[in-house]
């Protein structure tokens, strides 16, 4: 299971939150903050795992992050999930968002951070894996965004 | 309205969107919180508009401002209205707020029940996937029960893309409402060969997450698994698979053994790294759950170490983190194949990650051995130096004294040296683990005697040089360590050398800086410290230096005796006023030392940190019950406990009680002695049993003698490293003499013959420099053993511990939202729901029907699916050797014979019996209740071994539930079952039994009754009036399909069949089913009775449809129902003091009865006693035994049954005589039929 996915660039601002397991809005901020202050002071060429982060979970569970330019992507996983698969995955998702932000930059997290949560949707659902296939993600947010213009173009109409 | 919609769009055109208020706020840097508390109230106005697009703006600025955090939940019945918008795109934004937002404190979420159901049916599969997915985060019990069964039916959706969704969800469902999973569970599995990948990567994933917190519910699904494993080739459904298998095989050796093959072959086939990575990891696995008997392990133990070595030579950090992380799971098996890899881990712990330097400090832990413990802890002090982080180095403290100090310090050969390691770890600073050090300090201060002397010098500097200590005692932890310190110098004062300066040490004002609870332990110590003084100078007249001690403590102890601590005042007076009176009497020449010393006297003992809880509860003490009675609601309830008080509590008991208690306590001790003795790693006072010691050239060690000047710090080098190097001298030393021995012995033997020396030395080789006498920790008296110490009992994963190979149940159905109240209830669920009147109405029964039959479809597919996978697990297991069943099967057997050992005697019979049943009864009453079936010959009963542990299960929930259901279904086979079932008490297998008997039986129908055991007793609503529930098996013999049957019986005055509310009393049942040709069901009918102490015998009549091809015929079959005495009894367990009570209280009538001519073991005897009686054993001595059974209004009936030469007496009482006289007629009839 994943409990928890955070982006947050190099200064810790948080870029997407998603929690699979309820926490109060102030103890969220102090996850991504110990989180931040546990992956920032890591170099890049050290590994991509990390244990301890004490307020999620406890002893099964681990980080596991990339990180990308100005962009830290941290799951939070538990002993259930493959490390190596969630790098995968993590990856994955990232190569999602450039197909659909066209050359992703963490301006585009930033702005469109609904956008962010649709395609994240298609990717991990109530912290299960729910697709992998990159092409079917894309698939089904196009067609998702489709049919949101469709209702927009409706909508002008009138 | 038009002009509305107007300046709604007006409106909209000027309110910000996310984009605007994301600008904002970057733009607002310095006054960031002032410019969103204006947006929040912009939004808030927003929020009141009723143009549902505006709202939905709002709230998608809301869920951003929640990332922020900021609390939204003021905002969650807008977020509801935003939800139930009808345009996706709006949904699309409710449903995302609220899955951040909302959770199960939410109270609107009740509110979004039937929107969340009507977007689950919504034509547009993007809006059932927004629904699902919104769900997926906020799912609470109730929606869970409300929804499941609408998901359940969209795992069955055309598209591909909801069929993953809902498959993915129902993990969710089940943990939020476990009683789902069963019903659940069949279209689940179906799901894992769905043709969709996705769905069935989904699939895959919901099982596996729920057979890693149970697995041994899932290992049925073992075979399917297999399959799917040596087919896929979607690594991540593998890599899950694989993980799915790691969890499995502990419980299942067998598939151990298959699985090593295909997993060597993945190993040596996938370019994957993670899915290599996973399949290392469950060899390992599967190689410890095997641990021995396996011929050529030990390659693929090699092949994984192998692979792990070269994940950590990578160059990838996570490759090489995740080589040591598999590397510490084979270290616990197989340690020596890892040991070989020494230089490789210690290479690890100077890598620059600190990740990797933590495994690698794993890995040590278990590497460590006699040998090299000294070496690899210097390493790690060198580390300890140099190490720049706190926590880095906190964490190698804790490695450093973990691996010392493991299994009771099992690898330290010279406590001196570790005395001195914890001295210089002391030395750190700021630590947090100061409590660490000091209780290690304590631990071998108090378990090594021998020891002592050198510890309290030691520790007698440490106090000399406090101040080195406490620079700062705020933030200093390491204080803590002068706690252990003061405490050591003061209980083991008499070995100080100076027992006057480290008095003077400890009672420095600098003292009172320090926490409050080491002052108090100072200021106790100084006191120890001064008896000590008063001692020494005892015999001395008129000693100068005692008189001064005591002025010494009088000058000092005012400091203390102000301490605003409470603790360290309190003591600090105490002791004041003592040593005042001391000095007085000392004044007047009187001898003081003895007394003072008396006060201190005794040794103390360490405690396990476990033994107060495992101090047993005595028998007869139950914690839960009330000490005094809670105000009572109603009187009757106030009434009974009292007296059942007034009866038990006073003569009885106490006196048996202590005497048990006694005699368990010494052969308890008995035994712990023996442990003990047998324990290698209690060093014994003894000497005849300590053969390390008695090696030759033992006495000729040079044991380091201490000099007690040594300073704590040699310069220039810690003086731990002294005896690192005095260890390699003495070892040389030693190993020479050895040699020179040996030399000596083989020139005597034989002259010539030379060996060079054999490498590395043993284990054994290493002798301790000191003689240590490790005390064991004191654990109480009779402590009980157990491990599950550590479960956490609130673990939602508990509840989904659920047996999904039992049929299902009517009663199990998922909610369905219905229009009407279902009608009609059959008699067996209207025992499910006695206390719930219902209204009949008997228009509702056609819809009912149909209900009925979907499910049994569903049913029968199920059956088929078990079925044939049965057959591939038959496949796949069937040309394994068994012995793994059978050591299964001994454990199983050594239970003690105790009250339950009948029940466990006749258990596995019939469990093995309900778990064939479950394949081919349908699954329409109870789950457990095992129906039985037309026989069938053809099942293999290697298959029930296999279900060994599911019975094992069962037959506890049967317990719990106190009714248990003993048959045996096809009793021919009967004979080579029992076999196979396992031999109980080491004694000859038990013939089967059944329950059932034949009712009525014609050339169309079968009837089977079952002995009415399932039993109500309703003594709280009418005064004497019991429910008996019968079961009754119906098996269509004919070619033709029945149906309508009808079930009656003619009342009798003291039983009554019971039928629903505003039937007749002279009406007939409709059987709830109807039986295809060669097919048989099991229904259930409630009787009432008044009197229970005669047998019954009643007329009933069943009628029936018979529906053939050409025609159909009304039928007609007669039975005598009849209900014994016996039926009346309920298997209740008795305590044999509780039992002794009863007998003793004279209430009881007595009776007995002879058999003569019985030849069969005497645990048949009582078997089928408690089997077919439904008596439990209370006491088995020899070839006598008591019996308890109890009947449905209560009567006691208690049972002496001895035995000699094929005579049986029984000797009876019971307070109902009649009822014991037809009770023991039954008996005897049921031993006259063998």
């Amino acid at each position: 299971m994943i409990k928890a996915i955070l982006i947050f660039n190099n200064h810790g601002k948080p870029r997407l939150i998603r929690f699979y397991q309820y926490f109060a809005e102030d103890m969220q901020q102090q996850i991504i903050r110990e989180t931040f202050h546990l992956v920032s002071k890591r170099d890049d060429n050290v590994c991509n795992f990390l244990e301890g982060g004490s307020l999620i979970g406890g002893s099964d569970y681990k980080l596991i992050y990339r990180h990308y330019a100005t962009l830290y992507f941290v799951f939070c996983v538990d002993s259930s999930e493959s490390e190596l698969g969630i790098l995968d995955l993590i990856q994955v998702f990232v190569e999602t968002l450039d197909k659909c932000f066209e050359n992703v930059c963490e301006l585009d997290l930033i702005f469109h951070m609904d956008k962010v949560h649709y395609i994240l949707q298609e990717v991990v659902m109530g912290g299960m894996v729910l697709e992998t296939n990159m092409n079917e993600i894309v698939a089904q947010v196009e067609l998702q965004n489709r049919m949101e213009k469709s209702e927009v173009q409706v909508w002008a109409s009138i | 309205m038009a002009l509305k919609i107007v300046k709604g769009s007006i409106d909209r055109m000027f309110d910000k969107n996310l984009q605007d208020l994301v600008r904002g706020i970057r733009n607002h840097k310095d006054d960031e919180a002032k410019y969103i508390s204006t947006c929040i109230d912009e939004i808030k106005q927003e929020l009141k508009q009723d143009n549902i697009a505006v709202k939905a703006n709002a709230v998608c600025k809301l869920t951003y401002l929640q990332m922020l955090g900021y609390d939204v939940s003021w905002a969650a019945f807008n977020i509801v209205e935003v939800m139930s918008s009808s345009k996706f795109t709006y949904k699309r934004i409710g449903y995302l707020a609220a899955s951040q937002c909302f959770h199960e404190g939410t109270d609107v979420i009740m509110l979004t029940t039937n929107q969340i159901r009507k977007d689950l049916s919504s034509p547009n599969q993007y809006d059932t996937g927004v629904a699902l997915t919104g769900l997926s985060c906020f799912v609470t019990p109730d929606l869970a029960r409300d929804l499941a069964n609408d998901i359940m039916t969209l795992m069955s959706h055309t598209k591909p893309y909801i069929r993953k969704k809902a498959v993915l969800i129902m993990y969710k469902v089940f943990l939020k409402y476990p009683e789902s999973l069963r019903p659940a569970f069949p279209r689940l599995k179906e799901k894992l060969e769905d043709p969709d990948p996705g769905v069935q990567s989904a699939a895959v994933n919901v099982i596996c997450e729920l057979a890693r917190r149970n697995p041994k519910n899932y290992l049925s699904l073992a075979p399917l698994f297999f399959k799917l494993m040596t087919s896929s080739t979607n690594n991540w459904v593998l890599i899950k698979i694989i993980k799915l298998f790691g969890a499995l095989t502990p419980l299942e050796p067998r598939l151990g053994k298959k699985l090593i093959e295909p997993l060597t072959n993945l190993i040596h086939s996938t370019s994957a790294m993670s899915l290599l990575y996973e399949c290392v990891n469950t060899v390992i696995a599967v190689l410890i759950s095997l641990s021995s008997g396996m011929p050529n392990h030990s390659a693929s133990i090699q092949l994984c170490v192998q692979k792990l070595r070269i994940l950590i030579e990578d160059s990838d950090q996570n490759l090489k983190y995740l080589g040591l992380l598999a590397m510490s799971k084979i270290l616990k098996t197989h340690p020596k194949s890892v040991q070989s890899h020494k230089d490789l881990i210690l290479q690890c712990l100077d890598d620059k990650d600190e990740s990797i330097r933590l495994r690698a400090l794993d890995l040590l832990y278990g590497m460590v051995s006699k040998k090299n413990l000294m070496e690899i802890v210097k390493k790690l002090m060198l580390h300890v130096d140099k190490a720049e982080g706190t926590t880095y180095r906190d964490e190698l403290l804790t490695k450093i004294i973990d691996i010392c100090s493991q299994s009771n310090f099992q690898y330290i050969t010279n406590f001196e040296w570790y005395i001195s390691i914890l001295v210089e770890l002391t030395r750190l600073e700021g630590t947090r683990h100061g409590h660490l050090i000091a209780s290690q300090m304590l631990d071998v201060a108090i378990r090594v005697k021998a020891i002592r002397g050198f510890a309290v010098a030691q520790m007698a500097t440490l106090l000399d040089n406090a101040h080195l200590l406490t620079g700062n005692t705020q933030r200093n932890g390491i204080c803590e360590v002068l706690y252990a310190a003061a405490w050591i110098c003061g209980e083991f004062s008499e070995h100080l050398e100076d027992p006057m300066q480290t008095l003077e040490a400890m009672l420095r004002p600098k003292v009172a800086t320090l926490p409050g609870h080491i002052q108090a332990v100072y200021v106790q110590n100084a006191a120890k410290l001064f008896a000590t003084v008063l001692r020494k100078h005892d015999g001395e007249t008129e000693s100068q230096a005692a008189q001064e001690t005591s002025q010494l403590l009088i000058d000092r102890l005012p400091l203390f005796v102000q301490s605003a601590n409470l603790e360290v005042q309190e003591r600090a007076s105490c002791i004041l006023q003592l040593v005042k009176y001391i000095q007085k009497l000392q004044q007047k020449n009187v001898e003081v030392a003895e007394e003072v010393t008396a006060l201190f006297a005794g040794e103390l003992n360490p405690v396990a940190p476990k033994a107060q809880k495992k101090v047993p509860i005595p028998e007869g003490l139950d914690l839960d019950a009330w000490i005094n009675e809670p105000p009572s609601e109603s009187e009757s309830e106030d009434e009974k406990p009292k007296a059942v008080f007034a009866k038990e509590e006073p003569k009885h008991s106490r006196s048996r009680h202590t005497e048990v208690d006694e005699k368990e306590l010494a052969r308890r001790r008995e035994v712990r002695k023996q442990e003990q003795a047998n324990n290698p790693f209690y060093i014994k006072a003894s000497p005849s049993s300590q053969k390390v010691y008695d090696a030759p050239g033992v006495e000729h060690i040079p044991v380091v003698q201490i000099d007690l000047s040594v300073p704590l710090k040699v310069p220039g080098m810690p003086m731990s490293d002294q005896y690192l190097k005095l260890e390699v001298e003495r070892r040389q030393k030693e190993k020479a003499e050895r040699k020179k021995k040996e030399k000596k012995k083989k020139r005597e033997k034989r002259g010539k013959e030379r060996k060079a020396d054999s490498g590395p030395e043993s284990e054994e080789d290493i002798t301790p420099a000191h003689q240590v006498d490790i005390v064991t920790e004191e654990m109480p008296e009779n402590a009980l053993p157990s491990d599950d110490d550590d479960k956490d009992p609130n673990d939602p994963h508990k509840a989904l511990d659920i047996d999904l190979d039992k049929p299902l149940a009517d009663s199990e159905k998922l909610p369905v939202r219905t229009h009407r109240p279902e009608a009609l209830k059959s008699p067996a669920e209207d025992r499910d729901s006695e206390s719930v009147p219902q209204e009949t109405k008997k228009k509702s029964g056609k819809e009912k029907k149909k209900d009925k039959e979907k499910d049994r479809k569903r049913s029968k597919e199920e059956k088929k699916k078990k079925k044939k996978h049965k057959e591939v697990e038959e496949e796949l297991l069937e040309s394994q050797p068994e012995e793994a069943v059978q050591s299964e099967e001994t454990k199983e057997a050594a239970a003690p014979p105790t009250s339950t050992s009948a029940e466990e005697v006749t258990a596995p019979s019939s469990a093995a019996a309900a778990v064939d049943t479950s394949s081919a009864a349908a699954p329409e009453s109870e789950p457990d209740e095992p129906k039985d079936t037309e026989p069938e010959d053809t099942k293999s009963s290697k298959h029930k071994k296999k279900k060994q542990k599911k019975e094992k299960e069962e037959k506890e929930k049967k317990k719990k539930k106190r009714h248990h259901h003993h048959h045996q279904h096809h009793s021919d086979a009967g004979g080579e079952d029992s076999v196979q079932n396992g031999t109980v008490e080491e004694e000859e297998p038990l013939p089967p039994m059944s329950n059932y008997s034949l009712l009525a039986e014609n050339s169309y129908i079968k009837m089977m009754k079952e002995d009415a055991d399932q039993v109500y007793d309703i003594q709280g609503n009418h005064q004497d009036e019991s429910k008996v529930v019968v079961s009754v098996i119906f098996e269509n013999k004919s070619d033709s399909f029945l149906k309508s049957m009808e079930f009656n019986v003619l009342d009798s005055l003291n039983s009554k069949l019971q039928r629903p509310e505003g039937a007749g009393a002279h009406d007939s049942l409709t059987v709830p089913f109807q039986l295809p040709p060669g097919v048989s069901n099991e229904a259930r009918f409630v009787f009432s009775v008044q009197s229970i102490i005669m047998p019954q015998k009643l007329k009933g009549t069943l009628t029936f449809i018979v529906k053939s091809d050409e025609s159909s015929t009304h039928e007609k079959l007669d039975f005598k129902l009849h209900f014994t005495c016996t039926s009346y009894l309920i298997t209740t367990p008795c305590y044999s003091d509780a039992y002794a009570k009863l007998l003793e209280s004279g209430d009881l009538k007595g009776s007995s009865l002879r058999l003569e001519g019985i030849n069969m073991p005497f645990h048949h005897l009582l078997a089928r006693i408690c089997f077919h009686h439904h008596f439990s054993v209370v006491e088995r001595i020899d070839s006598c035994a008591s019996m308890y059974s109890r009947s449905i209004q209560g009567h006691h009936v208690c049972l002496l049954v001895k035995t000699s030469d094929q005579t049986v007496s029984i000797d009876a009482k019971c307070d109902e005589p009649s009822l014991l006289g037809n009770v023991l007629d039954e008996i005897k009839q049921t031993f006259s039929k063998c």
